[in-house]
């Protein structure tokens, strides 16, 4: 399957890519790694390049990683559309102190406008 | 989760710190207490989340297990936190907690279902501000779907102000002391 993993640099974008490289480990999925520009992130762009180059290779996967700029959502649900990919991938949202599970403005845009189907990794 | 946060200028209350009781709008007598740490205390939570229907779960919490109801009541109860048990006897009815979260508290309420629609959120809610309040907190926010009408009219009959309507869920925040000068 033809896998977009959008990642900003919050923590739960650090488990999905974790997770779905464990995944694609698996099932040979052909996987996209975008990383995209979330002014909340705690993560530079290129710190999150180096880790998802580590994660990589530790899992000995090769995965196109590419950086997108413009509005995350939007840019994600436009690249998954037109370049045929079957599924996007993101975080599963931030937890407050209290462990309330808070959805990102990014993820709420790209389940509600996303034709293709959408997993939020937990 | 640190973001900034918008609160209210204006100080709400005063509120009445617990122990305190009071009769629901179904004749039952009620008990607000602090949660005093004692082993007791946390099964008695631990047995009320244990029946707490899933439908009024939010958020994720609270969780679904018993293994997880505990990790997160440990969380939850420790010593930075302040908890507010309503007990009917020796049931607990509901509870409330504020958690620590940077120089303000977040905020959570439950009720169990057989309790609800009995005015005793309003009683668990005001108790547990006033117990906030006389530990010095001084700002507390929360979360809640926009959906549930009944919670957020509890909230703003308290005081609480809408700080934040651009996500998922609602976010309110409430004033309980002035920013030292």
């Amino acid at each position: 399957m033809k896998v977009l993993l959008g990642i900003g640099g919050a923590d739960d974008s650090i488990k999905a890519l974790q997770k779905t490289i464990d995944r694609a480990t698996a099932t040979n999925d052909e996987l996209t790694v975008a990383i995209v520009e979330n002014p909340n992130a705690d993560r530079t762009p290129n710190e999150v390049e180096d880790a998802v180059q580590k994660y990589l290779d530790e899992a000995k996967l090769s995965a196109t990683i590419r950086h997108v700029e413009g509005d995350p959502g939007s840019r994600l649900v436009d690249i998954a559309e037109t370049e045929g990919y079957e599924e996007i991938v993101l975080g599963g949202g931030q937890t407050s102190p209290m462990g309330k599970i808070q959805i990102g403005q990014i993820a709420e845009f790209v389940l509600l406008n996303s034709h293709k189907t959408v997993t939020l990794v937990r | 989760m640190s973001r900034d946060r918008r609160y209210p200028e204006e100080v709400s209350g005063p509120f009445e710190s617990p122990p305190l009781s009071f009769i629901d709008r179904t004749d039952r007598e009620m008990k607000l207490t602090p949660y005093d740490g004692s082993k007791e205390d946390k099964e008695a939570l631990v047995q009320m989340y244990l029946d707490f229907d899933p439908s009024d779960r939010a958020q994720g919490i609270p969780p679904g297990q018993e293994s997880r109801i505990r990790t997160w009541l440990d969380t939850i109860l420790s010593d930075e936190c302040l908890n507010v048990i309503a007990w009917d006897d020796q049931t607990v009815a509901g509870h409330a907690t504020l958690v620590p979260d940077g120089d303000a508290y977040e905020l959570a309420i439950f009720v169990l279902q057989a309790y609800q629609e009995a005015g005793i959120g309003t009683y668990l809610i005001k108790s547990l501000l006033g117990y906030g309040a006389a530990n010095d907190v001084r700002k507390v926010w929360l979360t809640v779907e926009r959906w549930n009408r009944p919670a957020v009219g509890l909230y703003k009959k308290v005081g609480f102000e809408t700080s934040n309507a651009e996500s998922f869920e609602l976010e309110m925040a409430i004033r309980l002391h002035k920013d030292p000068t």
